[in-house]
């Protein structure tokens, strides 16, 4: 690389430090709150990525989870409720050359922005979806969310919700999603890859975040998250690597017919052979499917990237390149030609 | 084309009016024979009015649908009360349509069509042709459906395709009918079925079938000739509303320097506008149809944010939905056009057919207070000027506009006299410079209040701004209870000081009378044909129709006091003249409302104003 070369480098790829994310005001999260962890993760992709910094954007809705954008130092757009996609959608259109994270929460893209949240993964516009999953309303304080499992006793569900919870990841692939990745807030090294392989993805990633609300959900995660279970009850997925989990690392997933079986290595005569390897790749969602739904106690709860695939370019580049296209090719190049195109009479 | 030695009588305007079932082709004739008049030289106006319904059962009222048109030598402002001229292609066609014709008038009807089952569907109890219903008539009982099958039964059209063709048989006695000329019409399918070359022949063969059959016609032996129209001077095009207003937008993305961004939903009857930017990519146009208005809105509003010109097409239960959204504009100060193509309601109402219902929605319908920009164009070609001006003002200011049309100008064409871009007005957004170290994203140009635009990818300008208050200058969320109050008023003063920006309030007549009439919007060309007229007569009446309604135009009071009387003539309940009484408590304003989906009609406005003027 020559010097000019290496000096253009730097500046397309400045080399960024924490500082340059931090606000002036204070945070204003309840303390204990997971959304700490996150926004520290995120903020180290962002230095580890470098780039222009003033290409970040962070849109959010309403909800604890949407106040992010305040709390980091970029461009930054708080919006309403459950449209926090439509307007994210909105900035990178208009400018594909943004970088545009959604920072969103179970209410705000499950409930009253489902709409958005589905349509804009159908589209695979080119951002990165954050959602904080606490599988409860926080900042109106307490009632149950749709990811709320059935049964819970909540503010607005005195006897036990009725209604039986979304899963993000089933809405992601049913929406034909191409990138989706569970993570929990307690374990900031893989949040941080998981993050940084979201960023590097073309097209819409979905990350959901298990997150503690330390207020109004406590230990909602623990079962999966628990320093004592944590092993046994969570696969960590790693494209092209083995489905093993557990403490001893001596559990996997088997294929068995139309489903999979937790089997244990060194049983019954299984060998690591017998393993599936995570292909994240693979178009076919079938098998990512199947694996954000497995729950305890049959299963473990997958996390890690579940699903990334590049197979369809992102919206925002195609719509780009037609628009470009069509500047080019068309004999009108201006409203004066439009005008003046067609059928004229003259008096 | 030779013609028998028979009477052309000269006349000054014409009003034709073509109906049959929705799947008839009568608003293909009715565009085709708009373009042939304009060819020739004729002012014109036009008013398609068709069902909601695609395809309603055939023959049955329910699927009639009609197109009007009014041309002529002398102004034509309106599509015309009534028509001098009617094509009805079905019992149906004429049952809804008898009450829109004058006495006298022609009536051109498929005879092939009036048989007992076709005038039963239509609800007449007995045969119209014979109950004295059309006593007092020029009718004309044309084979219409039958000959034009004879026309084109050697050509190897499918016998669906060859019924298709029986509006242009329909045509081609109206041609002969008005002189005009079948080589423009010709083109006009040449240009419509190009894909289709027999479609194309097959339909130019049942134009001249009808032409000729006219020709030998007895009933038909006066035939009308409408001269140029002397008012019009220069290059014009038949433009339609929506048309208009899509193009206006792109003319503000042209001038501001800032592309086009489109955010919206198909809705009936502003679809239009998103179908004509769409095809504008190669006018850096970006379109996005999203899943639901509120996504439209949004959408749009992040385009802003990232410094496109950005705009959102819609109608009634549209502007609906999309109030959250405008309020989230209006804290964010950011730049969007809304246009509003106001349809008959409440909820789905009667989507094809026009009102002027949203005035107070647009003026009050969201949470808080949350004032904007409230324009409302007043012609088809005039929706070009307006939708610029609303950018115009949007960018310029920092604040949402709605701009108010309605199915009547939507779908309404007219000539419109081509403007120069180089003579459209310059447009300034509000941007900054990267680095610049005054900038605070609520700091405000002292003369307008507008905050300036600083745009996601300008270094050294990061700021993030949403929908909850904004502490005054800096842009911080704050609940500061009297920063609120500052906000609220400094959100409501730089609304009102567009109002330096706006021209005077104009007044067709003088400015002194004994009636004023009153209208804004989609209503002007009946309400100056009826004050024309009136004042031809003598009488001493002006009109004030306002595009400007919130702000109103600085001269409004003083346009008020030259009158004795004022009445406000609009097409709902009375949401303008309840506004103007919010504001100017001083004057009484007489109210003259239709709620009928339709337009208002010539006559039926200078009945009213002639009881004003004798009731001293």
């Amino acid at each position: 690389m020559s010097n000019m070369n290496a000096e253009k480098e730097i500046i397309n790829n400045p080399v960024l430090t924490i500082a340059d994310f931090k606000i002036d005001g204070d945070i204003k999260w309840c303390a204990g709150c997971g959304d700490y962890a996150i926004l520290s993760s995120i903020k180290s992709v962002l230095v580890e990525r470098g780039g222009k910094k003033e290409n970040l954007v962070f849109v959010s809705g309403i909800g604890c989870s949407s106040r992010f954008p305040y709390y980091i130092n970029t461009y930054g757009f708080h919006g309403l409720h459950g449209r926090g996609a439509a307007i994210a959608t909105g900035v990178k259109v208009a400018n594909p050359e943004l970088e545009v994270w959604h920072i969103t929460g179970d209410g705000d893209s499950m409930a009253i922005g489902g709409n958005h949240f589905i349509h804009v993964i159908r589209r695979n516009i080119d951002m990165n979806i954050v959602l904080f999953n606490n599988k409860i309303y926080g900042l109106t304080k307490g009632q149950f969310s749709p990811t709320t499992p059935r049964g819970s006793i909540t503010k607005t569900s005195p006897d036990g919700t009725i209604e039986n919870p979304f899963k993000p990841g089933e809405l992601t692939m049913g929406a034909q999603g191409t990138f989706f990745a569970r993570i929990v807030d307690t374990e900031p090294k893989r949040m941080r890859e998981v993050f940084m392989e979201a960023a590097e993805h073309k097209g819409t990633s979905v990350v959901e975040v298990l997150q503690n609300c330390v207020i109004f959900a406590n230990k909602i995660h623990a079962a999966i998250t628990g320093k004592d279970v944590r092993d046994d009850h969570q696969i960590f997925l790693e494209h092209g690597k083995p489905m093993i989990f557990g403490k001893e690392r001596n559990k996997g997933l088997r294929r068995n017919g139309h489903t999979f079986e937790v089997v244990t290595i060194g049983e019954n005569g299984i060998t690591e052979d017998d393993i599936m390897i995570h292909d994240a790749h693979d178009p076919d969602d079938t098998t990512h499917y199947m694996l954000v739904r497995m729950t305890l106690p049959e299963f473990p709860v997958a996390t890690g990237v579940i699903r990334s695939c590049d197979y369809t370019d992102p919206y925002d580049q195609v719509l780009q390149e037609q628009v470009d296209l069509a500047r080019k090719n068309s004999r009108i190049k201006n409203m004066d030609d439009l005008i003046n195109d067609g059928n004229i009479l003259e008096f | 084309m030779n013609k028998k030695n028979n009477k052309v009588v000269e006349v000054e305007t014409i009003v034709v009016k073509f109906a049959g079932d929705s799947g008839d082709g009568m608003q293909l004739s009715g565009t085709q024979f708009s373009d042939t008049t304009a060819s020739a030289g004729n002012d014109l106006a036009t008013f398609p009015d068709y069902p909601s319904e695609i395809r309603a059962p055939q023959g049955t009222l329910a699927g009639v649908s009609g197109y009007q048109l009014q041309f002529g030598h002398t102004e034509v402002d309106t599509p015309g009360d009534q028509a001098d001229v009617l094509i009805a292609m079905n019992p149906a066609a004429l049952k809804q349509n008898m009450v829109w014709v004058k006495p006298g008038a022609t009536i051109i009807i498929d005879i092939d069509n009036f048989d007992n089952k076709h005038y039963k569907k239509a609800g007449y109890i007995e045969d119209p042709i014979e109950d004295g219903t059309l006593e007092g008539y020029n009718v004309v009982k044309a084979p219409i459906t039958s000959l034009s099958r004879a026309t084109v039964r050697k050509m190897g059209l499918d016998p669906k395709s060859a019924d298709r063709s029986k509006n242009q048989f329909a045509l081609g006695i109206i041609y002969y009918l008005f002189n005009k000329n079948l080589k423009t019409g010709e083109q006009f399918l040449d240009e419509k079925f190009g894909a289709k070359p027999i479609v194309a022949k097959a339909n130019k063969k049942v134009l001249r079938a009808g032409y000729h059959y006219a020709e030998t016609l007895e009933a038909l032996a006066v035939t009308y000739k409408i001269k140029k129209t002397y008012r019009l001077k220069g290059r014009f095009r038949n433009i339609n509303g929506n048309q208009a207003a899509a193009w206006g937008l792109i003319a503000a993305s042209e001038k501001s320097g800032r592309d086009l961004f489109l955010g919206s939903y198909p809705i009936t009857p502003a679809t239009e506008i998103m179908q004509e930017l769409a095809k504008r990519k190669h006018l850096g146009v970006k379109t996005f149809q999203a899943e639901d208005e509120i996504a439209g809105i949004n959408a749009a509003i992040g385009a802003a944010f990232a410094g496109s010109l950005a705009a959102t097409s819609t109608s009634g239960p549209g502007l609906a939905l999309k109030g959250e959204a405008i309020g989230l504009a209006v804290i964010t100060e950011l730049p969007i056009v809304i246009v509003n193509v106001q349809r008959a309601g409440p909820a789905t109402g009667m989507p094809t057919k026009p009102e002027q219902a949203d005035l107070l929605q647009a003026l009050y319908g969201r949470a808080g207070e949350s004032p904007v920009v409230v324009l409302a164009a007043s012609s088809p070609a005039n929706c070009f000027d307006f939708a610029f001006q609303a950018s115009k003002i949007a960018l310029e200011h920092m604040v949402p506009v709605i701009l108010l049309t309605d199915g009547y100008l939507a779908n309404g064409s007219e000539l419109w006299k081509l403007p120069k871009m180089a003579d459209m007005p310059e447009i300034k957004p509000r941007l900054v410079k990267d680095n610049d170290p005054d900038y605070q994203p609520y700091k405000r140009d002292p003369e307008t209040l507008a905050r300036s635009w600083a745009l996601p990818g300008q270094e050294g300008l990061r700021h993030r701004i949403g929908g909850l208050e904004k502490e005054d200058v800096t842009g911080n969320v704050s609940h500061g209870p009297v920063n609120h109050e500052i906000m609220i008023g400094l959100r409501a003063k730089k609304v009102q000081k567009v109002v330096d920006v706006i021209p005077d309030q104009k007044i067709t007549g003088k400015e002194n009378g004994d009636l004023l009439v009153v209208g804004w919007g989609g209503t002007y060309g009946p309400l100056v044909s009826a004050v024309r007229d009136l004042k031809k007569e003598g009488k001493a009446i002006s009109l004030a129709q306002f595009n400007y309604i919130n702000p109103l135009p600085k001269n409004t009071k003083d346009v008020f006091k030259g009158f004795k009387k004022i009445i406000v003539c609009e097409k709902n309940s009375g949401q303008f003249a309840f506004y103007l009484r919010s504001l100017f408590q001083q004057f009484e304003f007489l109210q003259y409302n239709k709620m009928q989906g339709l337009p208002f009609m010539i006559a039926e406005l200078k009945d009213k104003f002639n009881k004003i003027l004798e009731d001293e």
